[in-house]
């Protein structure tokens, strides 16, 4: 008899720090122990906590143990397993709680309260390579509900009334666009699943994908099933090796079970399911570039129309949707449109997962219902800034959106909210920024991104992206003119009109979202030469100022000999060896280098 | 797959692993804590934790947690259990054995009543 189960997280964060090592380690401790018959080792997907992996979880007792090391596993399991005694120094702490309380219950803490999970439900909870346990946590029930008891419009309508948009950037209604689909009278149709997942930081789709890749294959069987298709193609980046062998696993055994195939529940609908690699381009991420890559062509985008639902791979009409998309679907046909429109705002219904990094306590997964505000996320499930530093800004829809600054840190996060200040839901990057960072060289390095990713095929985007990357580093180094922010401004404008896709309509939107929040630091770089964050190297200067004891330790440390000055006299910098690595400065007893 | 009865009867046939992993309404949970320290495990407690879950997944009974504890405190009279129900009463079985969990699970876990002659009060 099973009396413990013991979670241990598999997802990318995790198994990179070693959670594989962990599951060895316990299996041997557990032998060693006799134990094997009575604890249950269970690899599952990514909590959302992939800083602070490896995860493990021990059940029934929901004891949350962070950063495991496989040294700690003998201790663990005479401890807690034999004796009963949860190993309170390996618990997670609660890094928001001031006084140190450790928490038990991983729901009690602060980064979990806030959050619902719909699309992550099973994130963490069950083992992805075993089809059982997804079926046990009611798997595969509303595609048997679908296909016994709904018709096609009935499921269309269910997913209408829920409200649910799509989750890949441009908020779509999905229940519209599916409804757009089915019209079409073609007799062959296919359904797409779009994890391309570009946005750099991003890792959402990767996360549902690894720790719960049936709800995806349940989830496009519904889709297909509505909209009348016989098959899907699902389109993973080949840098995502471990959901692309998860889902791979996970079509076989619904193969297996014939929950792919023919004659799916008994009825007249047969479905299957394809992989297909990408190879990582960003630009692959929009639809019509997608489907060209999948049909083995170079992915460069196409105008639209013809619209995917009329035209799409292989120029069958073709339905398709982002993966967090999809994983709500199975809830929806559930628990009823009404559950998952009870959630969220007026316009955007449901949940949100983000991929929240950059100057923050807590970095992960998050799953928030929409609505909740920035302010929430940061200071309540983020725990707030680190060091003790101060909120400047946040940048959601990665290359394509927008920051949000301080002053608006009460916005809720919605499509329409997020739109109206001149960002972006976007696919769920969610990057805190402090008052460390120069906004003109966060929108540099979008840029550099936009230039590399840029596909080349049209004008506008291919040389407007490169010409705007220069005025960015005119700015940054000191060179730029007034003149030239007004035209940067301009052409900004005039690639939105004019791309050909979505990657260079979107491109500009760092830019002008910082000039329209951060006008005065652009001005500060263009007029005043200084960097007001300290960030631009070419526009400060490393000094030493009179509190230098002449201890020499600074010249000593100096890589290019910079710096000189005689033992127990004043030290100078000159600046035209100094590189500016700040290597004088962090080593500084008192504190006598300054940075201007 | 050919029925939903199908599926119905995998999910039927794991739901033991779901139990383990969090019940649902952690308002309505009675516990059941095994005491599990050296003192205990001398004595027996493991065969009677064993037998706690048996009894509890064999009945399929819901919103009953089996977990351990360290030392409860008074080794002579291990194994010792508890049993906490919802509203905080808490009832201290005390010498157990795997024949004694049967009864206490029948009669305090599905009835609601004490067995009385087990608990602490009783002990001599
Ligand atoms: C440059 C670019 C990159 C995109 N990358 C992605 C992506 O990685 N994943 C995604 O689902 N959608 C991405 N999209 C949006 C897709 O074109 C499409 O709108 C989306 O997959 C539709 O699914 P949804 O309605 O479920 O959101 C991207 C769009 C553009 C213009
Ligand atoms: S906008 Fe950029 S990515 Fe899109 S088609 Fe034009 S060149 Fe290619
Ligand atoms: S910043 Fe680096 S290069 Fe410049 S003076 Fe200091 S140590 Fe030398
Ligand atoms: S990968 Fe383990 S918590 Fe995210």
């Amino acid at each position: 008899m099973i009396r413990n189960h013991i979670l241990v997280c598999g997802g990318t964060g995790c198994t990179s720090s070693g959670s594989q090592k962990v599951i060895e380690a316990l299996n041997t401790e557990l032998a060693n122990n006799n134990l094997q018959d009575e604890v249950k080792v269970v690899m599952t997907g990514c909590f959302g906590l992939c800083a602070l992996g490896p995860i493990m979880i021990v059940y029934p007792e929901g004891a949350f143990y962070s950063r495991v090391a496989p040294e700690m596993i003998p201790e663990i399991v005479s401890e807690h397993i034999i004796k009963g005694r949860v190993v309170k120094k390996y618990l997670y702490t609660d890094t928001t709680d001031e006084k140190g309380i450790e928490h038990d219950s991983l729901s009690d803490t602060d980064f979990y309260k806030k959050q619902k999970r719909v699309a992550l439900r099973n994130c963490g909870v069950i083992n992805p390579e075993n089809i059982d346990e997804y079926i046990a946590y009611d798997g595969y029930e509303a595609l048997g509900k679908v296909l016994t008891e709904m018709t096609p419009a009935e499921v269309i309508q269910c997913i209408k009334d829920s409200g649910l948009r799509g989750r890949g950037g441009a908020g779509f209604p999905t229940g519209l666009k599916w409804d757009l689909a089915s019209r079409n009278k073609s007799k062959i149709k296919y359904v797409c699943c779009n994890a391309d997942e570009g946005d750099p930081g991003a890792f959402m789709d990767r996360s549902v994908l690894e720790g719960d890749p049936h709800a995806i294959i349940e989830a496009m069987s519904i889709a297909a099933y509505a909209v009348g298709a016989c098959k899907g193609f699902v389109y993973i980046r080949a840098e995502y090796p471990i959901a692309v062998r998860r889902l791979q696993i996970a079509i076989n055994q619904a193969k297996e079970y014939g929950l792919l195939g023919e004659n799916i529940f008994g009825t007249d609908f047969s479905f299957d399911i394809e992989i297909r690699l990408g190879a990582g381009a960003f630009v692959c991420g929009e639809e019509t570039a997608l489907m060209t890559s999948i049909e083995g062509n170079r992915g460069e985008p196409r105008p639209r129309p013809p619209f995917p639902s009329d035209k799409g791979i292989f120029s069958i009409p073709t339905m398709n949707n982002n993966v967090e998309t999809y994983a709500n679907i199975p809830q929806i046909i559930l628990k009823g449109a009404d559950w998952f429109a009870s959630m969220g705002t007026e316009k955007s219904k449901g949940t949100k997962v983000f991929a929240l990094g950059g100057k923050i306590v807590n970095t992960g997964l998050v799953e928030i219902p929409m609505g909740t505000t920035l302010r929430e996320i940061i200071e309540d499930i983020g725990g707030g800034i680190p060091n003790g530093k101060k909120f400047k800004a946040a940048q959601t829809g990665g290359p394509s959106g927008g920051c949000i600054p301080a002053s608006l840190i009460d916005t809720p996060i919605d499509y329409d909210s997020l739109a109206a200040i001149g960002s972006m839901m976007g696919s769920g990057g969610l990057i805190v920024m402090d008052e460390d960072n120069c906004m003109v060289d966060i929108a540099k390095f979008f840029l550099e991104f936009t230039v590399d990713e840029s596909c080349g095929k049209c004008t506008p985007c291919r040389i407007g992206t490169k010409r705007l990357l220069e005025y960015l580093e005119k700015i940054t180094e000191g060179k730029a003119t007034m003149q030239d922010l007004d035209d940067l401004e301009e052409l900004c404008y005039y690639i939105k009109d004019n791309a050909l896709c979505g990657l260079g309509q979107t491109a500009p939107n760092p830019i002008l979202s910082t000039l329209r929040y951060f006008k005065d630091e652009y001005i500060a770089h263009v007029v005043d030469k200084k960097c007001p964050a300290g960030v631009c190297k070419s526009l400060m200067q490393y000094k030493i100022t009179d509190a230098c004891k002449g201890c020499t330790l600074c010249a000593r440390k100096c890589p290019v000999g910079a710096i000189s000055g005689a033992v127990k006299e004043k030290h100078t910098i000159d600046p035209a060896k100094c590189i500016k690595c700040g290597v004088c400065m962090a080593g500084c007893k008192f504190n006598a280098i300054i940075k201007e | 797959m050919k029925s939903l009865e199908e599926l119905r009867a995998i999910k039927a046939k794991m739901q033991n692993s779901v139990q383990l992993r969090g019940v649902e309404d952690e308002d309505s949970v009675t516990r059941v804590v095994v005491g599990m320290a050296t003192c205990g495990i001398a004595a027996g407690a493991r065969p009677v934790l064993n037998k706690f879950i048996e009894e509890v997944q064999n009945r399929g009974l819901k919103n009953v947690l089996v977990t351990q504890t360290g030392c409860i405190g008074v080794c002579r009279l291990e194994p010792i259990v508890e049993v906490i129900t919802p509203t905080g009463e808490k009832t201290t079985y005390v010498k157990m054995n795997a024949d004694k969990v049967a009864k206490v699970v029948h009669e305090h876990l599905v009835n609601n009543k004490v067995v009385d002659e087990y608990t602490i009060a009783n002990a001599d």
